[in-house]
C-alpha cells in the first residue's frame, strides 16, 4: 500500500456566527502557474523573490480601458504614469499601446525621453521642476503642468528671456466630495485661485494654456466624485472660452481608479467593491459631453492612470522560511521578502495564494518578512493551508507602486520577469547585488585601513 | 499530554468540547493523532502509526507534533498537567 501525503496537523475553532458569507476558499486555491509559466521554474531559473509581471494583462488592462473610454468619448489620450511602475520594459509596453508619458521628476521625464517618448508627448507634472528642467521642457515642447504661483511666475520669466510661448496647463484641486481632499497640489477650484491663475495666464501672454490638469486622488472608489471634477474642469474651460475666446486644448482627469486590491481593515474584499474602469468612463464622458462644448472645441480627454493599469499584473513570488507559534498560540510564517520590497502591504491586505497543491484545511496566520523589525508585517492574518519552509507563495496584484517604492534593507531587491504573449520570461531588470549597491560610495583615505585585535 | 476525555471527535473530521460548546474543524492527519492521543497513546507510539501511514520524516512529525500540541493547548483541550 503506498502511503499518503503529509500536511501538518492544524486545528481551527468553527465560529459559525462570524463565517465570512463570501468564503475565504478562493484565497488560497493555489497558483501553480503564471500565464502557463511554472512558478517552481521561475524561482528555479531566477531565484527568490522574485517579481513577475505578465504583458498579456497589461496589454489587456490598457487595450480594455481604451476601449472604454473611446467607445464614449470621441479624443482620448492616455500618458502611462511613470511612478506607478517606470522599469523601462513596463513603460515600453503602454508606449507600445498608445500612451503617452506622464511624469514628476526631472529624471523621470530623462527616462521618458530616453525611452523614445517625443517631448511633446511628456506631461511634465509635480511642483518640484527646477529651472534648468523647465527650460528643458520648454525646449522639447513638453505640456508643463504648473503646480503653484511661484512656478507660474518662475516660468513667466523664463518664456520672456527666452521669447518663447511655452504650453502650460495648471493643476486645479477641488471639493468632489471625498475626504481627504488634495488640496496640497495645484490651484484650489472652489475659492477662485484656480480662475485667478487662468487669468494672469491669459493675460500676460506669455504662456500658452492648452489644458487643464486634475488628479482627485488615488485608489477612488467613488466614481461620482470624477463625476463632479469632470463638471468643475469643464466649468472652467467654459469661463476661458467665454471671456477670453481662447479654447482648451485638453482636460487631464489625472489617474486615481482603484485596483482590486483590498484596503486593509475593508471587511469586502476589492475585488467585490471597486468600480470597474466603465463606471468611472461613463461619469467622465457623460459630464464632458454635456457640458456645452461645441461640437468642434470639445477638449481631449487626457488620463494619467497608473495602478488600475498595472496593479493585477505584477506577482511577487516568495518562498516560506521557516514557522512559528506566537506566545499567544497565533501561528506565523516567515517569508524570504519583507516590507523593503512589498511596501503597499502596509495598506493593502495582499492576496496571497499557495504555490502548491493542498487539503481542504486552513489555519489563521501571520505572515511576516525577513527583516529584523517589527514593522515587516506582510499580513496581519491570512487563512492560508498549513505552508512548510521551501513552500512558495504568490502575492497577488504587486504591479504597482511596489518596484518604484522599494528599498533596499536588510536584503537586496530582487530581479523582476516579465512574461511575454508567447509564455517566456524575459529578465527586465536583474537582481541587485553587492556592487549596485556600494557603487556610488566613497571611501575617504584615512579610512582605508584598520587593524583588529 | 493527554487530550481531555469528554472531548468528541467525528469521522467527518469535526472536533466537540462539550464543557465549552466550541466546536473545530481538524485536517485528516490533524484527527488520527487526536485518536492516537485519545488512547493515551505517547509521541513515539503515535510517531511510528503517522510514519507507517504517511510520507514522513521523524524530525518534521516531532516538530510538528508539538506545534499542534501547544494548539490544543491554547484551545484548553489538554488535561491539565
Ligand atoms: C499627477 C498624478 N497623475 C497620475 C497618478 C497615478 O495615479 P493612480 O496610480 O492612482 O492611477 C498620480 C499618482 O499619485 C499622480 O500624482
Amino acid at each position: 500500500m503506498s502511503k499518503k501525503i503529509y500536511e501538518r496537523p492544524i486545528i481551527r475553532p468553527l465560529n459559525t456566527g462570524m463565517m465570512n458569507k463570501f468564503g475565504t476558499r478562493t484565497e488560497y486555491l493555489p497558483v501553480t502557474h503564471l500565464d502557463g509559466v511554472s512558478v517552481k521554474s521561475l524561482i528555479k531559473q531566477y531565484g527568490s523573490p522574485l517579481f513577475v509581471f505578465s504583458e498579456r494583462q497589461m496589454r489587456e488592462n490598457i487595450r480594455n480601458a481604451k476601449r472604454t473610454f473611446e467607445t464614449r468619448y470621441p479624443k482620448v489620450q492616455f500618458a502611462w504614469s511613470y511612478k506607478t511602475n517606470y522599469l523601462n520594459a513596463i513603460c515600453n509596453v503602454f508606449h507600445q499601446e498608445g500612451s503617452w508619458a506622464e511624469v514628476v521628476s526631472r529624471f523621470e521625464y530623462d527616462k521618458a525621453l530616453s525611452n523614445g517618448v517625443p517631448g511633446d508627448k511628456i506631461l511634465f507634472n509635480g511642483p518640484d521642476k527646477t529651472d534648468d528642467d523647465l527650460r528643458l521642457a520648454i525646449k522639447n515642447n513638453s505640456p508643463i503642468h504648473i503646480d503653484h504661483l511661484d512656478e507660474l511666475y518662475r516660468l513667466t520669466e523664463i518664456a520672456t528671456e527666452l521669447n518663447v510661448k511655452p504650453r502650460v496647463a495648471i493643476r486645479v484641486n477641488m471639493d468632489t466630495g471625498i475626504y481627504p481632499m488634495w488640496d496640497r497640489f495645484g490651484f484650489n477650484y472652489e475659492t477662485g485661485q484656480a480662475w485667478d491663475a487662468i487669468n494672469k495666464i491669459l493675460a500676460s501672454g506669455k504662456l500658452d494654456l492648452v489644458g487643464l490638469h486634475t488628479h482627485i486622488g488615488t485608489y477612488m472608489l467613488t466614481p461620482s466624485a470624477y463625476g463632479v471634477a469632470a463638471n468643475k474642469m469643464a466649468d472652467l474651460a467654459l469661463g476661458i472660452k467665454k471671456k477670453f475666446e481662447a479654447t482648451i486644448q485638453y482636460i487631464d482627469m489625472g489617474g486615481g481608479f482603484a485596483s482590486q486590491n483590498t484596503l486593509k481593515g475593508s471587511y469586502l474584499k476589492g475585488s467585490d467593491v471597486v468600480p470597474a474602469i466603465n463606471e468611472y468612463a461613463e461619469v467622465i464622458c457623460t459630464a464632458l459631453l454635456n457640458a456645452g462644448f461645441k461640437n468642434n472645441e470639445l477638449p481631449t480627454l487626457y488620463l494619467e492612470t497608473g495602478r488600475a493599469l498595472i496593479d493585477n499584473a505584477g506577482f511577487l513570488l516568495g518562498t516560506v522560511i521557516a514557522n512559528k507559534r506566537l506566545s499567544d498560540g497565533r501561528k506565523a510564517t516567515i517569508l524570504d521578502f519583507g516590507v523593503n520590497i512589498l511596501f503597499t502591504a502596509f495598506w493593502y491586505d495582499h492576496k496571497i495564494s499557495p504555490a502548491q497543491e493542498f487539503g481542504m484545511h486552513t489555519e489563521d496566520t501571520v505572515l511576516y518578512g525577513p527583516l529584523c523589525m517589527n514593522i515587516d508585517v506582510i499580513r496581519e492574518n491570512i487563512s492560508l493551508p498549513p505552508l512548510n519552509a521551501g513552500d512558495q507563495v504568490v502575492v497577488h496584484h504587486t504591479g504597482a507602486y511596489t518596484i518604484t517604492q522599494s528599498m533596499q534593507f536588510i536584503s537586496m531587491r530582487p530581479a523582476v520577469v516579465m512574461i511575454d504573449e508567447t509564455g517566456k520570461p524575459h529578465v527586465i531588470k536583474k537582481k541587485e547585488t553587492l556592487k549596485d549597491l556600494e557603487m556610488n560610495e566613497k571611501m575617504p583615505e584615512h579610512l582605508h585601513q584598520f587593524k583588529l585585535t | 499530554m493527554k487530550i481531555r476525555k469528554n472531548i468528541a471527535v467525528s469521522d467527518t473530521g469535526f472536533l466537540f468540547n462539550p464543557s465549552t460548546g466550541d466546536s473545530y474543524s481538524v485536517n485528516p492527519i490533524g484527527m488520527d493523532i487526536v485518536r492516537l492521543m485519545k488512547q493515551n497513546k505517547e509521541l513515539n507510539e503515535i510517531k511510528q502509526a503517522i510514519m507507517s501511514e504517511y510520507v514522513c520524516d521523524e524530525a518534521t512529525f516531532e516538530k510538528d507534533y508539538y506545534d499542534f500540541s501547544m494548539v490544543l493547548r491554547n484551545y484548553k483541550l489538554l488535561e491539565d498537567e
